[in-house]
């Protein structure tokens, strides 16, 4: 039976884990690359590596760190931020990405899911959301959350899927940080209009928020998460036990 | 040594560390040279049948897979290269493929139950079927990583694990010295690993 995915994202700037805390097994936790191991070891079924990086030089940097990542962890790995281009997905796929993440990039060239589907596969080209209710209505922001495009965004996330993005991730900037849970009628609405996978994120502060999560909407495919992982609130390992024991289906190892 | 094909499609970066994380030498190459020289073989793939086989051909190196594993080579075939091996292909069309295994490749929607997600995206279990060398060092059971809307059929005989996704769909087959996964390996962890670990031992 196939299993929800549990994905920690590690924010990457100038070749560091933003947020990093101490972690026992681990010397140094503001590499992005100990990190990676660390959560690889703990089960962690995918890793999302997030570049905060402004600079070019940063941004040399951080395809480096994602080389080294692709040598030692053999799961899954997407790479998201600052990704506004096939010349971008084809950087980080060289490095060893395995899907690559388009949030405002999709905002601004709307054609850039459907040409990066087409040249590596819709399996490879993920729409990363950030969505917050305006007047009761879910609107796309870009920008890291800063800017209302307007967007609808139920109906902006199907179109950029029937262009050929293969996975969504949902983060909703209303429960974001608040750690009261995921935003469950924003998932829903989402869930319920594309067939692809859909990516949970935003809002989980403990280990019921996910059974709540898959439990409530068992076609929600996985739950993403930084901090809480981070800061070691909640153990990877100890929460995909819970989840099996609770009869979500969970891969242990 | 092994040696990965490549015949442009796909990225080979994780699948070459995965060797070299079970520290066995692999080379990504285009040389017929090489291929001869290897140990091994293997035969990666991602995206449509068609354009893979049409690039396979175009390589110039069909001829020499074909014949060095005639000749007793082991080959593994991944995801799409796992396809390839078999007699045809449903995908956008008939396409034939290299027939080096029994079967036929066709869409998982027709063995399904219908409003489960396809492609199947996950980490799955392995149901075994037929005894296979290269899960030696794992159990039934174990999960490793799916990304496919394709799967093989009518390979009973060859096939040695299936999946469960709302009906069964075949995860690995092997035949002699052909061995195929529809699963990624390189990307299913330390179970992976000891697959590729198992493959290098085949002699």
């Amino acid at each position: 039976m196939i299993t929800k995915r549990i994905i920690p994202c590690l924010d990457v700037r100038d070749g560091r884990v933003v947020k990093g805390v101490n972690f026992e097994g681990i010397r140094d936790v503001s590499s992005p690359v100990e990190l990676a191991d660390y959560y690889s070891r703990c089960g962690a079924d995918e890793l999302v590596f997030y570049d905060i990086t402004a600079s070019a030089e940063g941004r040399a940097i951080f395809t480096d760190i994602l080389r080294q990542a692709a040598e030692k962890v053999f799961i899954p790995l997407t790479v998201g931020g600052g990704i506004n281009s096939i010349d971008d997905f084809d950087r980080v796929l060289k490095c060893g990405a395995d899907k690559v993440s388009v949030n405002s990039g999709a905002i601004r060239n709307p054609s850039l899911v459907k040409e990066a589907a087409l040249r590596y596969g819709s399996q490879c080209v993920v729409i990363s959301a950030d969505v917050k209710r305006v007047d009761g209505v879910f609107r796309v922001f870009a920008k890291g959350g800063r800017e209302n495009t307007g967007l609808e965004a139920v109906r902006w996330i199907s179109d950029c899927v029937k262009n050929g993005a293969g996975e969504v991730v949902l983060n909703s900037i209303d429960t974001d940080g608040v750690k009261k849970g995921f935003d469950l009628e924003m998932l829903r609405a989402v869930s319920d209009a594309v067939n692809v996978p859909v990516i949970a994120s935003g809002g989980a502060g403990c280990i019921e928020d996910f059974v709540t999560l898959f439990k409530t909407l068992p076609r929600v495919d996985a739950g993403l998460a930084a901090s809480i992982f981070h800061f070691g609130e909640v153990s990877i390992k100890t929460l995909k036990q819970e989840l099996s024991r609770q009869g979500i289906p969970m891969r242990l190892i | 040594m092994t040696a990965i094909i490549d015949y442009g499609v796909g990225n080979l970066f994780s699948l070459q560390s995965s060797f070299a994380a079970i520290g066995e030498k692999a080379v990504v190459t285009k040389s017929e040279a090489e291929l001869r020289k290897a140990d091994r073989l293997v035969l990666p793939g991602v995206g449509a049948f068609k354009d893979a086989r049409l690039a396979l051909k175009e390589s110039g190196l069909e001829e020499t897979v074909l014949d060095l594993v005639r000749s007793g080579k082991p080959l593994l075939g991944i995801c799409l290269g796992m396809q390839l091996l078999f007699d045809r292909d449903y995908e956008d069309g008939v396409h034939e493929g290299l027939s080096l295994i029994r079967g036929e490749v066709r869409p998982i929607s027709e063995s399904i139950e219908s409003g489960l997600k396809i492609p199947q995206i996950g980490w799955n279990s392995l149901i075994f079927r037929n005894r296979s060398t290269l899960f030696r060092y794992i159990r039934e059971g174990d999960y490793v990583y799916f990304v496919h809307s394709y799967h093989a059929t009518g390979c009973e005989e060859c096939t040695t694990a299936v999946t469960e996704y709302g009906g069964l769909l075949t995860a690995s087959v092997e035949k002699d010295n052909v061995f195929g996964c529809q699963f990624h390996p390189e990307k299913s962890g330390d179970v992976g690993l000891n697959i590729l670990r198992a493959f290098v031992e085949v002699s």
